[in-house]
């Protein structure tokens, strides 16, 4: 019955790997469950905090400047032509401050932050634990858990909020520039409409993704590091996995995130 | 065979216990594994291990490369859980306690790694004052302490080196000093001297001597060289001379010649030799093969066992 064998393996196969994943997802959830635990009680290892935050937010500055420039002038190069056809190139000011501050900040600067800091995380601590200075944080009688991913959670929920809204006025900036240049839209028309375009919901749903973004970043970064097998080559794995997964997981999030934002504030 | 497994004081809590409340009690055994069993996936690595190491005993456990003896390290350490079976540490049974207590109850005891596994990003200074620093020790204290420590292993010009800057050897004394900082009562050594020439292997024998004869530790090592037991074994180190001294000039082999010193400084009162028995325990295909005073591996009859020796030659 070699047909009916062939299916049982396939089927076995099938339920090895669903199994696997679920008992990652599980583990995940555990492990983030237990670093959020961790913040209500001590130790705290603030200099650590202080230290992530500078390798997450001033460290990806250079790049959130650069994409947002470019990304807001592509806007205003995109939308121009069709705001010229109907004379309304003065809306030009809010399509742009629209896009970036509901989506395109929050979105690309956490595709950023990820492609930079979640690979960075994953290959640090997937180097400590093969090197077994995991173990030996353990053997010292400290917490990895809190010394290692905690401040790394930490920067990262801080620091993407806030490398987002350098993302959204530098993209203005760019947009502006742009605007400028090609349009011949003054500052004053720009900059006001721009402003006045926006509502506290939009506000609001700026501010929140990048939070969640920055928590599955952290979180799947520390996850993906933490749980390497397989010496360097599980770390090069591990490195490449966490961007994707923390990538795919950030827009997924911002799927659900704006249905339920813009239910909220509509 | 079955062992009686001595029960737990349970009146011993270490969540509510300060590190130096933990203290070891001589004649009581320190480490005891009991029928313990560990597998991954398919194999059974460790099956039914029982052993105990008495206090200020040096326990070597000799075997090949995957025959677990880091496992066992790790199992005495409770950096993982056995399968079944029992590992009891000063009375306290670390394969039923949970992470929080075990990573207070770890601060009891010292861990050398196979590699030194020191912190890639921190100093040596950093590397050695770790531990302290996470008992929010005073800074003064902590930079005599370190000093302290890296006077012991030789390593006092390195203060301000990275382990990148290491040669293997000093970075296995930089761990000593790492494990050793806050005196604990119990040490394991994983594989101290793999990768190492003989020269910079019979430093590091020299300084768990050391270790064991000035500091009274109780001391667990895992090994593939014969030759590390028989350095314990055979050597100790003479506080008042700074060396090291060959054991056994009187006729008696080094650990017979321990043996009756430590009877006769108890029946004369007087201060002991610091030196204690050192035991080869001989893994074998997940079970130990041999277990005996270091002296009774060199007249074995048995073929595995010589052949083990002869690797050593």
């Amino acid at each position: 019955m070699p047909e009916a064998s062939a299916t049982s393996s396939l089927t076995a196969v099938l339920g090895d790997v669903l199994k696997r994943q679920v008992a990652a997802v599980q583990d995940y959830t555990l492990l983030t469950v237990q670093a959020m635990r961790c913040m209500f009680s001590p130790p705290y290892y603030w200099l650590d905090t202080l230290e992530q935050m500078d390798i997450v937010g001033v460290g990806s500055l250079p790049i959130i400047i650069v994409a947002g420039l470019s990304i807001g002038g592509v806007l205003v190069l995109q939308t121009a032509a069709q705001f010229q056809r109907f004379g309304e190139t003065a809306l030009t000011g809010d399509a742009v401050s629209l896009a970036l501050v509901r989506e395109l900040g929050p979105a690309v600067t956490a595709l950023l932050v990820s492609g930079r800091n979640a690979s960075g995380m994953a290959s640090e601590l997937g180097s400590m634990v093969v090197t077994e200075q995991v173990d030996a944080m353990r053997a010292l009688g400290t917490d990895p858990i809190r010394k290692l991913m905690m401040p790394r959670v930490i920067a990262t929920v801080l620091m993407v909020p806030l490398l987002t809204v350098v993302f959204d006025f530098v993209g203005l900036c760019g947009g502006f520039l742009v605007a400028y240049s090609t349009l011949r839209l003054g500052a004053v028309q720009f900059w006001t409409r721009a402003i006045n375009s926006l509502d506290i919901g939009d506000v609001v749903q700026g501010l929140t993704k990048p939070v969640v973004f920055g928590l599955i970043i952290a979180t799947v970064g520390c996850y993906c590091g933490l749980r390497v097998r397989g010496g360097t080559q599980g770390v090069g794995r591990a490195t490449t996995t966490a961007v994707v997964i923390s990538s795919v997981c950030a827009l997924v999030a911002d799927f659900f995130l704006s249905r339920l934002l813009l239910y909220l504030f509509q | 065979m079955t062992r009686d497994v001595p029960p737990l004081d349970s009146s011993r809590n270490v969540a509510n216990t300060s590190r130096h409340e933990i203290q070891s009690v001589p004649g009581e055994a320190l480490i005891s594994l009991h029928d313990v069993h560990v597998g991954f996936e398919d194999r059974e690595v460790l099956q039914g291990i029982s052993f105990d190491v008495a206090h200020g005993e040096t326990k070597v456990l000799l075997g090949e490369t995957g025959t677990g003896k880091t496992l066992i390290m790790k199992l005495a350490a409770g950096l993982i859980q056995p399968d079944s079976g029992r590992v009891l540490v000063m009375g306290h049974d670390v394969s039923e306690m949970p992470e929080k207590e075990l990573l207070h109850f770890r601060r009891s005891i010292g861990f050398v790694f196979q590699e030194g596994a020191l912190f890639d990003s921190m100093t040596v200074s950093d590397n050695v004052s770790f531990r302290l620093r996470e008992e929010a020790m005073d800074e003064t204290e902590i930079e005599e302490r370190v000093r302290e420590a890296l006077r012991f292993v030789e390593m006092e010009h390195a203060l301000e080196k990275f382990p990148a800057d290491l040669s293997g050897g000093m970075r296995r004394r930089v761990s000593i000093a790492r494990a050793l900082v806050d005196r604990p009562p119990v040490v394991l050594y994983d594989s101290p001297t793999a990768g190492l020439d003989p020269v910079t292997s019979q430093t590091i024998i020299t300084l768990i001597l050391r270790g064991r004869d000035l500091q009274d530790v109780t001391a667990l090592l895992a090994t593939h060289r014969v030759q590390d037991a028989f350095g314990l074994a055979n050597f100790r180190f003479d506080k008042a001379s700074g060396h090291v001294v060959a054991l056994g000039g009187n006729g008696k082999s080094g650990l017979a010649q321990s043996l009756a010193e430590r009877e006769e400084a108890a029946d004369g009162g007087r201060e002991r030799n610091p030196t204690q028995p050192t035991n080869v325990l001989v893994l074998r295909d997940g079970k130990i093969y041999f277990e005996a005073p270091a002296d009774e591996l060199l007249g074995t009859k048995d073929e595995y066992l010589k052949k083990f020796l002869a690797s050593a030659e």
